[in-house]
């Protein structure tokens, strides 16, 4: 999108071509990638009116961004994430929508602000027009909710069966105030755990939409920018230590990942821990654990015990945090590791996934 | 969830536990037989909630686990082949032969699929006429009916493109092998539920019998094995040994009629090699001889494959209850479920992954 723009008006035709070219204004073709007219034609027709704003309309193969005064003190928050999904649509989002909240998120469990996002798209010869334009909606609309400006892109279009339709990679800028410090390696014994919500959705949303399971449900994926609620979160919560987002590995990953970073234990609840009753039953029927499935829309908070109870009210009030829940504790014995307490009121490792998620066999 | 709640209620649970505890006077070890229910044992921390006197072993009852190396390298040269789709439960992917797994087989280009049912599989055969596709048909009495449908459909079907690569197990021959071994230390039973839903329990009787053991049919929920080790706990501080059904919503005495006579129809006794444990006689189903042109082994001619075992990995006194995966050497070290050196680490239902998920360290 910031290829260089040129004078469109000023193009010149040769001569004429017998017979005229087909327009290729249905599907992507590999002169879509060629850095050519048609290349031009599909960022200015396809690609700038869902992401108008003053970076783009430099027009430059770069944007300018002249810093404020104010956010001169500020630390700079830098991040990038890779989207492949298959199908590229599934209840409750698409991979426009994932590819804008995966780089929102984040940069707000940082306690940044995003700002700008960049966004490049690896295009596979044969995608129809009509899908691009879809995904972009939704990247449009989910980049207005969030509050960021998508400032440069690129594009480039593979031969067919060289990529799976559209891959796209978001990279994201974002500010921090420098008092806020967060980050895995921060959790304390004492501390309370938090997560915002049901786990396990949006996994289960897309095996579901991959006719996988051989039965349909109602799952819908939670993609959903985050950064509003982090932002009332530090409100009240300043003194917040870790927040994660639980996405690929799923929130028992993401609790091992910080059990190692900070050198602590974690105890969790089992029995606290928020499943919604269709994921439950899906996970029961095909031997999947919800603790291990992919979220796109959650967060693990780490927060000081005195500000806990402020913290989950806050969240708990946000749009996407209805049903947030106190799942457990940091403890100092054993470190490194995360331990469950079972429903039935024992107690087990809780481990990181190892390799891929297999359903069992009877 | 319906049928599944009220089996992890926890007042229940603890009030059967209480009773366990009145119940047992002395140490007692009870073997449960299905791999599905030591994860349940340890998922739901039950084995830490039992009394210390009951010393819970572990069974052979994970088909991932018991099925021989040999078969699997004959797997991996089967789905390295171009034209061959192999299609499998997902769980078989990781299991290591002696060189790769089907993971590294699908990296190098072959064309493996995990499927959830072998009747998937009949369908990519049907939908793909210029491919090969096997299935890689594992499991004990509880995959048998709908792996013998699978070829009931392709013959019906008459398609010329499906085979499957058969490693069907039974339980009573690896009860017999189990009490008859010089090293025997179980002295009850928790069968495992969903064979006997499939198999009934009139099979047992004999065992129970001759072997002077209790055998409770048992289920997989927290209350369900609870149950299952009350039962057992209490014959065996009567002295008696009888067959009892702790699991009657799912298992009746003479089980699934239908299903058994497709097993019967598809399927007859054979010898077969359990990985780690050696050649039990007539322990598994084979092709019968009117279904032969099914038979994967005989299609891609792989019979001659032979493969040893690891020499570290002690798979089987594991799979037989005589050793636990902290008597080895290797476990949590040389082997882990990223690097297993044999099938107990790598199936959701092994022993060896039972532990190391739940109880490492």
């Amino acid at each position: 999108m910031s290829d260089p723009i040129e004078n469109s008006e000023n193009i010149v035709i040769e001569g004429a071509y017998c017979p005229l070219p087909l327009e290729h204004s249905e599907q992507i073709v590999i002169g879509h990638g060629s850095g050519g007219k048609m290349t031009h034609d599909l960022i200015q027709k396809v690609f700038h009116p869902y992401f108008k704003n003053e970076y783009l309309a430099q027009g430059n193969d770069f944007s300018l961004i002249v810093p404020d005064r104010f956010d001169r003190n500020k630390n700079w928050v830098f991040t990038t994430d890779s989207h492949v999904v298959t199908p590229l649509f599934f209840p409750g989002g698409d991979i426009g929508r994932l590819a804008i909240c995966g780089t929102v998120n984040d940069i707000c469990v940082s306690g940044g602000q995003p700002l700008f996002l960049t966004a490049g798209f690896i295009i596979e010869e044969g995608l129809s027009i009509s899908v691009l334009h879809k995904v972009l909606a939704s990247m449009r609309e989910a980049a207005n909710e969030a509050g960021v400006s998508i400032i440069a892109g690129d594009t480039k279009v593979v031969e067919k069966g060289k990529a799976d339709q559209l891959f796209i990679t978001t990279s994201g800028f974002g500010l921090a105030s420098p008092l806020i410090q967060l980050g895995g390696q921060f959790a304390k014994p004492g501390d309370q755990v938090i997560i915002t919500g049901t786990i396990g959705d949006h996994g289960i949303a897309v095996l579901a939409a991959r006719g996988e399971l051989g039965f349909s449900s109602d799952i819908q994926s939670d993609v959903a920018p985050l950064n509003h609620m982090v932002q009332s979160l530090l409100e009240v919560a300043p003194h917040t230590h870790v927040i994660r987002d639980p996405t690929r590995g799923g929130l028992a990953t993401t609790l091992n990942e910080i059990a190692r970073q900070s050198n602590v234990g974690i105890v969790i609840d089992e029995i606290n821990i928020p499943v919604n009753p269709t994921v439950h039953s899906v996970c029961e029927l095909m031997g999947f654990d919800p603790l291990y499935i992919a979220n796109e829309g959650k967060l693990v908070i780490i927060v000081p015990e005195e500000e806990a109870d402020l913290a989950l009210k806050e969240v708990q009030s946000t749009l996407y945090g209805g049903k947030a829940a106190i799942i457990g504790k940091i403890v100092s014995e054993p470190p490194k590791r995360v331990l469950l307490k079972t429903t039935m009121g024992g107690t087990r490792i809780l481990d990181m996934l190892a390799g891929e998620m297999l359903p069992r066999i009877c | 969830m319906r049928y599944l709640d009220e089996y992890r209620d926890r007042d229940l649970a603890h009030r059967m536990i209480n009773q366990i505890k009145k119940i047992a006077t002395r140490p007692w070890a009870i073997m449960e037989i299905c791999g599905g229910q030591t994860h349940s044992f340890m998922r739901y921390g039950l084995d830490e909630l039992l009394p210390s006197q009951i010393d819970l072993v572990h069974g052979p009852g994970c088909p991932v686990c018991v099925t021989p190396l040999e078969l699997i390298d004959k797997a991996l040269t089967i789905a390295l082949q171009p034209k061959v789709i192999f299609t499998s439960f997902g769980d078989m992917l990781r299991v290591p032969g002696s060189q790769d797994d089907l993971f590294s087989i699908r990296a190098k280009g072959g064309k493996v699929r995990v499927v959830y049912s072998p009747l998937d599989a009949v369908k990519i055969a049907k939908e793909n006429p210029d491919h090969q596709v096997v299935f890689f048909a594992i499991g004990f009495e509880t995959t048998a009916p709908v792996n013998a449908t699978s070829v009931i459909q392709a013959k019906a079907l008459n398609l010329k493109n499906y085979s499957i690569l058969v490693s069907q197990v039974c339980v009573p021959p690896a009860m017999h092998a189990i009490l008859s071994s010089p090293a025997n230390r179980v002295q009850a039973f928790l069968a495992a539920g969903h064979v006997c839903s499939v198999m009934g329990y009139w099979q047992y009787h004999p065992i129970a019998e001759k072997y002077h053991v209790p055998i409770v049919v048992t289920g997989f929920e927290p209350v369900d094995l609870l149950n299952g080790v009350r039962m057992a706990v209490e014959q065996l501080e009567k002295n008696q040994a009888m067959v009892q059904n702790a699991y009657p919503r799912v298992v009746s005495e003479q089980g699934n009629k239908p299903a058994q006579k497709i097993i019967d129809q598809v399927f007859m006794p054979v010898d077969r090699n359990w990985r780690g444990i050696g050649t039990i006689p007539l322990s598994g189903l084979g092709l019968r001889p009117e279904y032969s042109e099914f038979d994967a082994e005989l299609r891609f001619n792989v019979s001659h494959i032979q493969t040893k075992e690891s020499e570290v990995c002690i798979a089987g006194d594991i799979l037989q209850g005589i050793k636990k995966p902290s008597n080895c050497p290797a476990f949590g070290t040389a082997c882990t479920p990223e690097h297993p050196l044999g099938a107990p680490m790598v199936s959701s239902e092994g022993t060896c992954s039972a532990f190391y998920r739940f109880r490492r360290g």
